[in-house]
């Protein structure tokens, strides 16, 4: 067998079944793999008594033949989650020390199946950032690089320590979180599978808040299939959430026969950007003959209002980051500034908040502010929620129309280098979300499937967009993408 | 719309950021960088477009007005930077 921290979810819950390893073997390997990983800064709080004691117990419930599939699989948690008794931080320093006494209602489904957390992952500062360099932990490493180039590459953000951890094989799959492409944007830079669920789908509950009406959790995965299985187990209606959708989850995993012979494939032209590089441009269409070979029918969309989705996001999730980010005060929980003699209540907020947040986390709150004050919440935050209901619009007329799914590039670039996008102005960042950041404010199901290498072999994904609560349907697609594809590669080891 | 260094200040102030003098310049640059770049929503005809109140279609479920937890003042402390007879404290409010 191969090293067993490299195994899919798939075969290791098989090996599991047929006896041939067990979840302590499985995570000692994932142990022993995350130690000799710190370059990667991918596991930010590591819990390995904690995995050890659920393997044992994972084990025993193999054995006495009640394993749901997810039982015994070590996986690692985005540090976004709260995870009762250990660090929960966002990868905020406002955040420190803080331990919760609960548990997010996702983390503890996948607990209950018997899944084996591994620890904490890096991310960017309250999931705000495309490359996780917002976080206070530092930099989250991409295993990848450019041939023999050593410079660092980021992961992507805000799920950097997610999709580098599981590029890595340090554990055999992990959570994400997407509020304009958190999940999407980093499993296309690191050659792995990751799918949004749609809005309602899995509880936020326990899940540290940015901006409410666009987040959601989902699976990081090394396969579509992987990524049918764990979704399956996040999903789920939680009375806690009433935003969440009381409707049955599917067995994804059952849906997956990779026949999508007749299915309606919609390419928006919109999605056609100036200053695309050659090779993104060339992925798509490769992608689209290889879903026609399998039998689709690809046909041309429009979605006219694609281009002020960027500009809605950026009024809309930093009113609703400010509005959730009020309660790190320094009184109830976090870290708390030292004041001067004489400080009263408001002193302590402001130096609080001033010394807790990062940058783009305090620039992210005063945009939200300013755009909710007073005089200008009609002109920008009013506006932005209508152009989001054209936005959705867009897509009903599509679906309407008989399309079944829409391909779209995942991102506008392969993965850059850390660093480089330091002196690039808030807004060129801003633009690597400029394909994913629809899907949320449509509330859609997406997923990112690798499809290829660049020129200087970095991976590169498609994104597939699907119909809301059809995320089966939607993972077959990205199956019959993923076999047709063919993407094996794995960077090479060099941490 | 452009942001000059007293609105920086203003907003810094609403969101409860201490913000030194010295940066309200560079702040207020950035604010009109990505203002500009949301003032591109002014081209959308938005007339007769309701504003999106909820992405699914479904409306906020009731429940029974009933306690179901309670009693965990320790829990509810345990986090908190200063905690004191049982109280949350807070540097003084009122003179």
């Amino acid at each position: 067998m191969t090293e067993l921290n490299k195994l899919t979810l798939a075969e290791a819950r098989d090996a599991l079944r047929k006896g041939d390893t067990t979840s302590v073997e499985l995570t000692e390997a994932c142990l022993k793999a995350i130690d000799s990983a710190d370059a990667l800064n991918a596991f930010v709080h590591k819990t390995p008594e904690l995995a050890m004691e659920r393997a044992k117990a994972a084990d025993d419930r193999i054995k006495a033949g009640d394993a749901p599939s997810m039982c015994g699989l070590p996986i690692g948690i985005k540090d976004l989650f709260c995870t009762k008794g250990v660090p929960s931080q966002a990868a905020s320093k406002i955040l420190e020390g803080f331990k919760p006494e609960y548990e997010s209602t996702v983390s503890q489904k996948l607990a209950d199946v018997g899944s084996v957390m591994l620890g904490k992952l890096n991310m960017d500062e309250f999931a705000m950032g495309s490359s996780n360099e917002t976080s206070v932990y530092g930099n989250a490493v991409s295993p990848w690089r450019r041939g023999n180039d050593e410079a660092q590459l980021t992961p992507g953000g805000s799920s950097g320590g997610s999709a580098s951890a599981v590029a890595a094989d340090l554990c055999l799959a992990a959570t994400g979180t997407d509020t304009g492409g958190s999940i999407r944007q980093p499993a296309a830079f690191t050659g792995t599978v990751g799918i949004k669920p749609t809005y309602g789908r899995c509880s936020r509950w326990g899940i540290v808040a940015f901006a409410s009406s666009l987040d959601q959790a989902g699976p990081m995965t090394k396969s579509v299939r992987d990524a049918a299985i764990m979704l399956e187990t996040m999903c789920g209606h939680d009375p806690k959430d009433s935003t969440s959708a009381e409707l049955a989850v599917p067995d994804f995993e059952a849906m997956l026969t990779g026949d999508i012979r007749g299915k309606k494939i919609g390419i928006p032209k919109e999605y056609r950007m100036d200053g695309m590089p050659g090779e993104i441009e060339k992925l798509w269409s490769d992608g689209a003959e290889m879903l026609k070979a399998a039998g689709a029918e690809i046909v041309d969309i429009s979605l006219p209002h694609t281009k002020y989705a960027l500009p809605a996001y950026y009024v809309i999730a930093p009113a609703e980051a400010s509005s959730n980010l009020a309660r790190y005060d320094g009184v109830r929980y976090g870290r708390r500034a030292t004041l001067d003699a004489g400080d009263g209540i408001t002193e302590m907020y402001e130096k609080t908040r001033a010394e807790g947040f990062g940058h783009e986390v305090q620039r992210r709150v005063m945009v939200g502010t300013y755009v909710l004050s007073a005089g200008f919440y009609d002109a920008y935050y009013n506006r932005a929620r209508r152009v989001r209901t054209l936005i959705k619009k867009d897509f009903e007329d599509a679906f309407a129309a008989g399309v079944d799914a829409i391909l779209t590039p995942a991102t506008p670039s392969a993965a850059f280098g850390l660093g480089e996008m330091t002196e690039a102005d808030p807004v060129q960042m801003y633009l690597n979300d400029v394909f994913t950041v629809t899907v949320n404010l449509a509330g859609l199901p997406g997923v990112a499937v690798p499809a290829g290498l660049d020129s200087q072999g970095l991976p590169l994904g498609l994104q597939l967009i699907g119909k809301p609560w059809e995320e089966g349907d939607l993972l077959n697609t990205a199956y019959a993408l993923e076999n047709a594809a063919g993407f094996v590669a794995k960077p090479q080891q060099w941490w | 719309m452009s942001i000059d260094q007293s609105t920086a200040a203003k907003v810094a102030k609403l969101a409860r950021i201490k913000v030194e003098d010295d940066a309200l310049p560079a702040l207020a640059d950035e604010f009109n960088n990505i203002l500009g770049f949301i003032e591109q929503l002014n081209e959308v005809d938005v007339e007769g477009v309701e504003p999106m109140t909820s992405v699914t279609p479904q409306r906020l479920k009731r429940r029974a007005d009933e306690v179901t937890d309670g009693n965990q003042q320790d829990k509810v402390l345990a986090n908190a930077p200063d905690a004191r007879e049982g109280f949350f404290a807070v540097p003084k409010v009122v003179e």
